[in-house]
């Protein structure tokens, strides 16, 4: 790990300030993906700025019948909360199917939006990545595709997005509340807050440099029934290899998002007035335009599947 | 041989010896950006005893505890929050120790398994591993333990799991349960059985 100075903000807009005007330094709260890279030299801040002192760790009730939820909740506090639990079902599932409960115990809720891809050629540092080094070239292209991007990839980057909480704040339209340096808020919705790789995929989000995260909210509850249903190679502490997070009501129609597809979470609103008539007929329009090698062809019929097992569910 | 004598060190002791040079060798002055090491002193409670170290800012909680404070009980498997062999209880909750900078833990209360039970004082779960055998080599044995006081914890205080039937009713032990939550301690040796047992007859008020 390469050296670095450490300190302890005072504000949100301090923060901010501050990682704005160095571009060697990086925001820390939970760390357990930052730290993991740093060992690697993936990530080599030279200035951490430590935002678990900014107080952003409440779950609180919105004036419109939402909740916001801190950019400091833990991972554990966000699944376990009652409210949560009650009536976004499908965000305590998608969190409880992330990680382990040491790392959901340090997690954040802003850093799990900022995790790094799990890509094993953006780990390998022996191979060009074009996230690492912009314009190096992919070496997964061509390369073990088995885990990557079927969806909305480019001929820069085949990576997918990790986590299972995105998938379900996607579900949800969620948005992200942040702090600019200069004090301005803005909230951005979930849709717009991952991009996809294009021809830069070093740019993950829609954040500006040195922009912090306060909060996500959450519209008020949209009732139906809440599943996360993930496949992975193990039962527990793994990646997706597709996830499917869906709130499906009586009348058969509903939501579906994927994760473990794409460089974000996957939902295709259009496609979705095709959800009462079953799984093939919503696949055709989420999965349209897929591009799969012979190693992940399987993730668009194992989503496929994953749905109807969800719509089966929710019919139980 | 007098240098074969000189080599009569325990690995315990090449090891803290290695870890003074190291901490001899660094510069006082912290200055990042050109690369140097950055030193700053952290103040926090391990096993209830307060603790004050100097540390370069890279050094994890995990080293913390076995390079300078010499607990060796918490373990190094795998260093990148895979293996759960450096699970500690930072105030009440545990964490991948491996994965947390040391001067991040100002003011909190780590509780390591030197913490948790003595040889002459074991803890239920430790005597419960020893009964049920829950090892083979014993590397990751200490996470496991740390990890699985605190599992009974969050299942107390009703942090739900994914194998969790119903979200919004009371949580209650089971060994699927306790398998789910485990997830994040590998046991190389495959001593999962047994652990589970361990575990259980605790969890179930038997031990």
């Amino acid at each position: 790990m390469r050296a670095f100075s450490y300190e302890r903000a005072k504000s949100p807009r301090e923060a901010a300030a501050a990682v704005a005007a160095d571009p060697t330094a990086r925001f820390i709260a939970g760390g357990t993906n930052l730290l993991d890279l740093m060992k690697l030299e993936i990530e080599t801040p030279a200035r951490l700025v430590d935002v678990n002192g900014l107080k952003l760790d409440e779950i609180a009730p919105t004036k419109d019948g939402g909740l916001r939820i801190g950019a400091l909740v833990r991972n554990t506090d966000m699944a376990a909360d009652k409210r949560v639990r009650k009536d976004y079902g499908v965000l305590s599932r998608a969190l409880l199917a992330g990680a382990s409960g040491q790392l959901r115990n340090k997690a954040t809720t802003a850093g799990n939006l900022l995790q790094r891809t799990r890509c094993p050629y953006f780990y390998d540092t022996n191979m060009p990545c074009n996230k690492r080094t912009p314009g190096a070239g992919c070496s997964a292209i061509g390369g073990f595709t088995r885990t990557l991007a079927v969806l909305g990839a480019s001929e820069a980057c085949i990576a997918t997005h990790p986590s299972d909480m995105a998938v379900a704040l996607r579900l949800l339209d969620a948005k992200v509340e942040t702090v600019t340096p200069d004090g301005t808020e803005r909230s951005i919705p979930i849709a717009d807050f991952h991009r996809l790789p294009g021809d830069t995929p070093q740019v993950e989000t829609a954040l500006a440099r040195g922009e912090l995260i306060t909060a996500v909210t959450l519209p008020k509850p949209i009732g139906g029934t809440h599943a996360y249903r993930k496949v992975r190679d193990r039962a527990s502490y793994a990646f997706a290899l597709v996830s499917v997070a869906s709130v499906i009501h009586k009348d058969g129609s509903g939501r579906i998002a994927l994760g473990g597809v794409a460089h974000k979470p996957w939902r295709v609103e259009a496609a979705e007035s095709a959800l009462p008539r079953g799984a093939r007929a919503i696949s055709e329009g989420l999965l349209a335009g897929a591009r799969t090698t012979s190693q992940n062809a399987f993730k668009l019929t194992l989503a496929e599947r994953a749905i109807g097992a969800a719509l089966a569910q929710a019919r139980a | 041989m007098a240098i074969l004598d000189d080599l009569q060190l325990s690995r315990r002791e090449v090891m803290a010896t290695g870890a003074a040079i190291g901490v001899a060798t660094v510069p006082a002055a912290a200055d990042a950006a050109s690369g140097q090491p950055s030193i700053m002193k952290v103040s926090f409670t391990v096993n209830g005893q307060r603790q004050t170290l100097e540390l370069d800012t890279r050094t994890t909680l995990l080293d913390a505890l076995r390079e300078h404070l010499k607990l060796t009980g918490s373990k190094k498997g795998c260093d990148h929050g895979q293996c759960g062999a450096c699970t500690v209880i930072v105030d009440g909750r545990r964490i991948n120790s491996c994965l947390s900078l040391a001067v991040m833990h100002e003011g909190d209360e780590v509780t390591t398994i030197e913490g948790l039970g003595s040889p002459e004082k074991l803890h239920p779960l430790q005597a419960a591993f020893v009964r049920h055998d829950g090892y083979q080599c014993g590397y990751c044995t200490p996470g496991q333990i740390c990890s699985a006081k605190a599992v009974l914890d969050e299942i107390k205080a009703g942090v739900p799991s994914h194998v969790t039937a119903d979200l919004t009713a009371k949580i209650q032990f089971s060994e699927d349960e306790l398998r789910e939550r485990m997830s994040g301690n590998i046991c190389r040796c495959g001593a999962y059985s047994n652990i589970v047992a361990a575990v259980a007859e605790v969890a179930e008020g038997k031990a």
